[in-house]
């Protein structure tokens, strides 16, 4: 589940997890029991039928009904599984992005990987000092230690501080949410993202600056920075062109976990992660959780929560314009081609009820069937910080190895994937930082201390396997 | 030598893009499945070549050099067994789906033996060669110590070679597995062994890349008839006279 701590001051930090929703599938719309409310701001990743671009209406969510009337349950398993592949697809790349743009910054800017006492320019000293302070409320348990058990202890203690404070946020958030203080919940997501799409976009642009010793004086600067920060604030929390706002949230996502590599130290930051997964596992599916508690009560609600921390991938697909028409009839004629193009696959959702679909009339736009149903995923903001954090630490950490990077970055995806697949089989919310961060953080420590010392070896030998 | 390397690991990309293009977007996620694979294959042969250097004490010496040799063989070996893990795999969620909804086509093997040998060819080739890029940007000369100055050339064009193999190994041996052809996969074994056993003799790359490319074009041919190609279908396709496949390209599009 996505619980954020949405810092209104430079103080506090952004904590975001991520969860997955349950899948619904195709809809059909005779069958319309538990609406689920969808948008759990907590990293609902859920496949939904949207009746509108509005992020406030309400989200007609649908499960497959194994009872419809001649349809076999083979088929409705294999749409799951056919909407799965194609789901999983539509969240590697931001994922894929998010991580690249994080590793890209790594090893191209130093800022991110200094440590806060060794700033090179005096510039940049004041910029980062308060973050650091910030963020050393946090980790007050330094690892300069001269023993390994001290610094395993304070990295130990650094996390149960961590994880404390994000509890308290998320109990927080859900006794907001409980209590309808819908206004201070908005509030306080707005001041994050002005801090995230200003603040933190001011400071990476000129350490990318200062790296390339490019000049660029204020006036400029301000006119980037103002345009970046008022479209992106537009684009999450309004309207905005689809794809705009799916980058800006790739960009919130890449900035704040450039952050926490930067400031986290250490052996915090890999104890966190894996402490974050386990936190995530127990919200999301232990009855008392949080976060189960804020998406069972958004679903007694039928809400949709905080919109703007959770990336939707959503395809829009209308019905009764003219050009969909023809393969939309054949989807009712035909419910399986599997054949069928990318375009009408959209209009796949639509299968073998032709009782209850009336069949859409050629060019006649202005029939009740033209709604635009988004059957998209969703994946919380949290998941994209945390899954770019364990990348970017290994790439920031140790010897700089690509290799570790890579291993690190296929174990996360394929973290993903199965997560994906856990999703359309269980059909209910799913926690998605376990599996992939556990692959990451095995595979992160197994590259780097067993297959990196014997490619280093082949290549010097230019032996190949 | 350096805008040369760059050159030759342009070409390389490019042409592991365009594979990526024909393939579909649908076998993205097998793609990362084989590449994963492929990662845990490393994984457990530099377990144990890390082991088996622990247990020789870490001395210096050609035992060193005898270990890592073991260790090549030992991961070709392990990469091999993965590969046929991977095609048990898929043949498992194959029938899966079929049992699901029988009237479903469901993919070729032959499309999967493309994307298993992509897969792992991709992920051998990036492992190899990242690196390597990755240092030859940064301030150095080749072979400064004695060493060859042709260290980057020749790993662009083994990494090429390399990635190439996978796939044609991957063809043939699936059409191996499905047809229960067992000396297939001896052949694509020892070819593997043949092509690694043959990188021990650099530094003399001329006979390694020489014969590694002439593998490379025999197993081409063999995964091209095994794949279904044929003398008049290549003509076809080459004199753009195949009017299956310029129908397919119109249709999907």
């Amino acid at each position: 589940m996505l619980t954020f701590m949405a810092s209104d001051s430079e103080e506090e930090v952004c904590d975001e997890r991520a969860s997955l929703m349950s899948a619904e599938s195709p809809p059909p719309r005779c069958c319309q029991e538990d609406r689920q409310g969808l948008e759990d701001g907590e990293g609902a990743d859920q496949w939904r039928g949207q009746d509108s671009e509005d992020d406030f209406d309400e989200d007609p969510d649908h499960y497959v009904c194994g009872g419809v009337p001649g349809q076999p349950s083979g088929l409705e398993e294999e749409l799951t599984l056919k909407y799965g592949a194609k789901h999983v697809i539509m969240l590697f790349v931001p994922v894929t992005l998010c991580m690249i743009v994080v590793v890209a910054t790594i090893k191209s800017v130093r800022f991110y990987t200094e440590k806060n006492g060794q700033l090179p320019y005096g510039a940049g000293r004041e910029q980062s000092v308060q973050p650091a302070v910030s963020l050393s409320i946090y980790t007050p348990f330094t690892e300069d230690t001269p023993s390994v058990g001290q610094r395993l202890l304070n990295s130990v203690l650094n996390t149960l501080i961590m994880i404390s404070v994000i509890v308290a946020m998320t109990i927080f958030l859900v006794v907001l949410y409980k209590y309808r203080c819908y206004k201070f919940i908005h509030g306080w997501l707005i001041m994050s993202s002005l801090m995230l799409l200003f603040l933190f976009t001011y400071i990476y642009l000129g350490e990318v600056l200062k790296t390339y010793n490019v000049a660029m004086d204020y006036p400029t600067l301000f006119l980037t920075v103002w345009n970046f920060g008022a479209v992106g604030m537009v684009c999450i929390h309004w309207k905005g062109p689809l794809v705009l706002q799916q980058a800006y949230l790739i960009m919130i996502s890449a900035l704040m976990a450039l952050v926490f590599i930067k400031y986290l130290p250490e052996w915090s930051a890999w104890v966190i992660l894996g402490a974050i997964s386990v936190y995530d596992l127990v919200a999301v599916l232990c009855p008392k959780g949080p976060l189960r508690m804020l998406v069972e009560t958004a679903q007694e609600r039928n809400e949709p929560i905080f919109p703007a921390l959770i990336y939707s991938s959503a395809m829009v697909w209308t019905v009764g314009m003219a050009k969909l028409d023809p393969s939309s009839q054949g989807a009712l004629q035909l419910p399986y081609d599997p054949e069928m193009e990318e375009d009408s696959y959209d209009s796949f959702g639509e299968p073998s009820y032709p009782e209850v679909f009336e069949p859409p009339l050629p060019g006649y736009p202005g029939d009740d069937l033209e709604e635009e149903e988004e059957r998209g995923v969703k994946l919380g903001l949290g998941d994209f910080i945390f899954y770019s954090v364990l990348v970017g630490k290994a790439a920031a950490t140790g010897s700089g190895d690509w290799n570790t990077t890579l291993a690190c970055f296929v174990a996360i995806l394929i973290g993903l994937c199965l997560t994906l697949l856990l999703l359309a089989v269980f059909k209910k919310a799913l926690p998605a930082l376990p599996i992939s961060i556990t692959f990451g953080l095995i595979f992160y420590f197994s590259t780097d201390n067993l297959v990196r010392p014997f490619m280093d070896t082949l290549a010097s030998h230019q032996l190949y396997i | 030598m350096s805008p040369l390397c760059f050159v030759k690991t342009f070409l390389h990309g490019a042409e592991v893009m365009q594979l990526h293009l024909v393939t579909l977007i649908q076998d993205r996620t097998k793609r990362i499945c084989n590449a994963f694979f492929w990662l845990v294959s490393l994984l457990f042969s530099s377990l144990f070549w890390f082991m088996a250097r622990t247990i020789t004490d870490n001395k210096d010496g050609p035992i060193q050099k005898y270990l890592l040799i073991l260790g090549v063989l030992v991961s070709v070996l392990v990469q091999e067994m993965f590969r046929f893990a991977y095609y048990k795999l898929l043949k498992k969620a194959n029938e899966g789906l079929r049992s699901i909804n029988p009237d479903e086509t469901a993919p070729s093997m032959r499309l999967l033996a493309y994307v298993s040998g992509l897969g792992f060819g991709i992920m051998s080739g990036v492992f190899s060669f990242v690196n390597t890029l990755s240092d030859s940007l940064g301030p150095g000369t080749v072979g400064i110590h004695g060493d060859s100055p042709q260290f980057f050339l020749n790993s662009a064009f083994m990494t090429l070679v390399i990635i190439l193999l996978h796939v044609f190994w991957g063809i043939i041996f699936f059409d191996g597995c499905e047809k229960k052809k067992w000396s297939a996969l001896l052949v694509v074994l020892l070819t593997h062994l043949l092509v690694s056993a043959l990188t021990f003799i650099s530094p003399h790359y001329g006979i390694n890349l020489v014969s590694t490319y002439i593998i490379v074009v025999l197993m081409g041919i063999w995964a091209f008839f095994v794949a279904g190609g044929s003398c008049r279908s290549l003509k076809l396709c080459l004199l753009c006279q195949d009017k299956d496949f310029l129908l397919f390209n119109q249709r999907s599009r």
